[in-house]
């Protein structure tokens, strides 16, 4: 049997108004109540506050979905966006990363071709460059000032070996890592960080192709740089500030260059 | 359709709802849906098992996040109020006082509160969308729940004198 007059919390009467308790206790907050106007009252605001945000905006899953966000539509422009901008740079790369995103206009509606490496490498680094860089409490899951240890696990999971790139030159830091999967199985992501919050991402993972020219590639509030070394595709994301990213881009290229120290 | 493409279709009216709550612009909203589709579909691969609903829920409160943070580096156009105070003694005066309300709330007390009042979801769930302990989801919920009651009460003869 229930205590009637055990007290009441005020988290219980919010877990009771949005039907968060077990159902006997329930019953005992609801007697309760009836011996307590004030906290009556207070739940009835609660209450009339709910309907009131449930009036103004529960009719919109009334409105048929508008086309763009229907998604056989939404799945055929994201594809159609990256494959037109892949017809053109790989017609003319050097072309491409001079004009860098308003060249990808022009190519609208250019013929279909299979996505290339650089299409699903810049959408999968970009990807998980926009959904890991809002992250505030989990963005990485080996922090930066486990560098060997990362190093180590990473290189034995993409089954190459890595070099993960120092960045203070830039003033950034390295926040850490985690493993993804990738177009060709494991793929490496870093993340950095700069004095003011902005975030830079390198992805990497093994590539077909033994090499490739630098490739610019921009998404909307951010932007990408990639290029093939040694059988391993590099992708260098962040904000769109250019400028910025080509920096950046520019040491983790020096750093991370393999065929370069081969030769020299 | 695969199993997953389903599910992120199932939530899109939904996902328009919550969107037009947060940005109180219905073309916003949308934008910020898609982008939310745009990216879910995308990253499918990132999503390992667990609800649907909660992980596009829990992307499009981060983009939502994105664009208040891209806002506040701007100067301000013009103020909530002055937009809306020709039409305040209208008949859409209560939906309005609601709107301007759940405006003057802490970005995550009013995600909070609409993501359990005007999406249904359980503490447990909120708790994953906003990454943090469900005490902190009851805390929020709670301070939200203050700060519109005394915003309504506050207001409210104001409008009256008004009309």
């Amino acid at each position: 049997m229930i205590d009637r007059d055990s007290p009441v919390t005020e988290e219980e009467l919010h877990a009771f108004v949005d039907g968060e308790l077990p159902t006997d206790r329930t019953e005992a907050v609801n007697a309760w109540l009836g011996q307590h106007a004030d906290q009556a009252a207070l739940v009835a605001a609660w209450r009339t506050q709910a309907d009131s945000i449930r009036a103004r905006y529960g009719a919109a899953t009334d409105e048929p979905v508008p086309q763009r966000l229907q998604i056989d539509q939404v799945l055929k422009r994201d594809r159609a966006s990256g494959r037109s901008w892949a017809a053109l740079a790989s017609a003319a790369a050097v072309v491409a990363f001079l004009i860098g995103g308003s060249a990808g206009w022009i190519a609208r509606g250019a013929v279909a071709v299979v996505p290339t490496d650089f299409d699903t490498f810049t959408a999968e680094a970009l990807g998980a460059y926009k959904l890991y860089v809002v992250e505030v409490r989990h963005p990485v899951e080996v922090p930066g000032n486990e560098r060997p240890h990362m190093t180590q696990w990473l290189s034995k999971r993409l089954g190459t070996e890595l070099r993960i790139p120092d960045l203070q030159s830039l003033g950034l830091k390295l926040v850490g890592g985690r493993l993804l999967p990738g177009p060709t199985g494991a793929a490496a992501f870093y993340m950095y960080e700069g004095p003011s919050g902005e975030r830079f991402t390198i992805y990497c993972a093994k590539a077909d192709a033994p090499g490739s020219a630098l490739r610019f590639k921009d998404g909307d509030g951010s932007a990408a740089f990639y290029w093939v070394d040694d059988k391993v595709a590099y992708v260098v994301s962040g904000p769109a500030d250019r400028g910025k990213l080509e920096d950046v881009t520019k040491t983790v290229y020096e750093q991370v260059d393999k065929t370069g120290a081969k030769k020299s | 359709m695969a199993t997953f493409q389903k599910n992120v279709e199932a939530t899109i009216p939904a996902l328009r709802r919550y969107a037009r709550a947060l940005t109180r612009d219905s073309d916003i909203a949308d934008d910020l849906v898609q982008d939310t589709l745009v990216r879910a579909l995308r990253s499918e691969h990132l999503f390992h098992g667990g609800e649907v609903r909660s992980w596009l829920y829990t992307i499009l409160t981060n983009l939502n996040r994105n664009r208040l943070r891209s806002l506040s580096r701007r100067p301000p156009m013009s103020s909530i109020e002055d937009n809306d105070a020709p039409d305040m003694a209208g008949p859409e005066a209560g939906g309005r006082d609601i709107e301007r309300a759940l405006a003057t709330l802490v970005e995550d007390q009013r995600n909070a509160l609409l993501l359990v009042v005007l999406e249904g979801l359980s503490y447990r769930e909120v708790a994953e969308v906003q990454g943090v302990p469900i005490g902190t989801v009851m805390s929020r919920l709670a301070r939200a729940r203050v700060q519109i009651k005394t915003y309504l009460d506050g207001e409210r003869p104001a409008l009256r004198r008004v009309k």
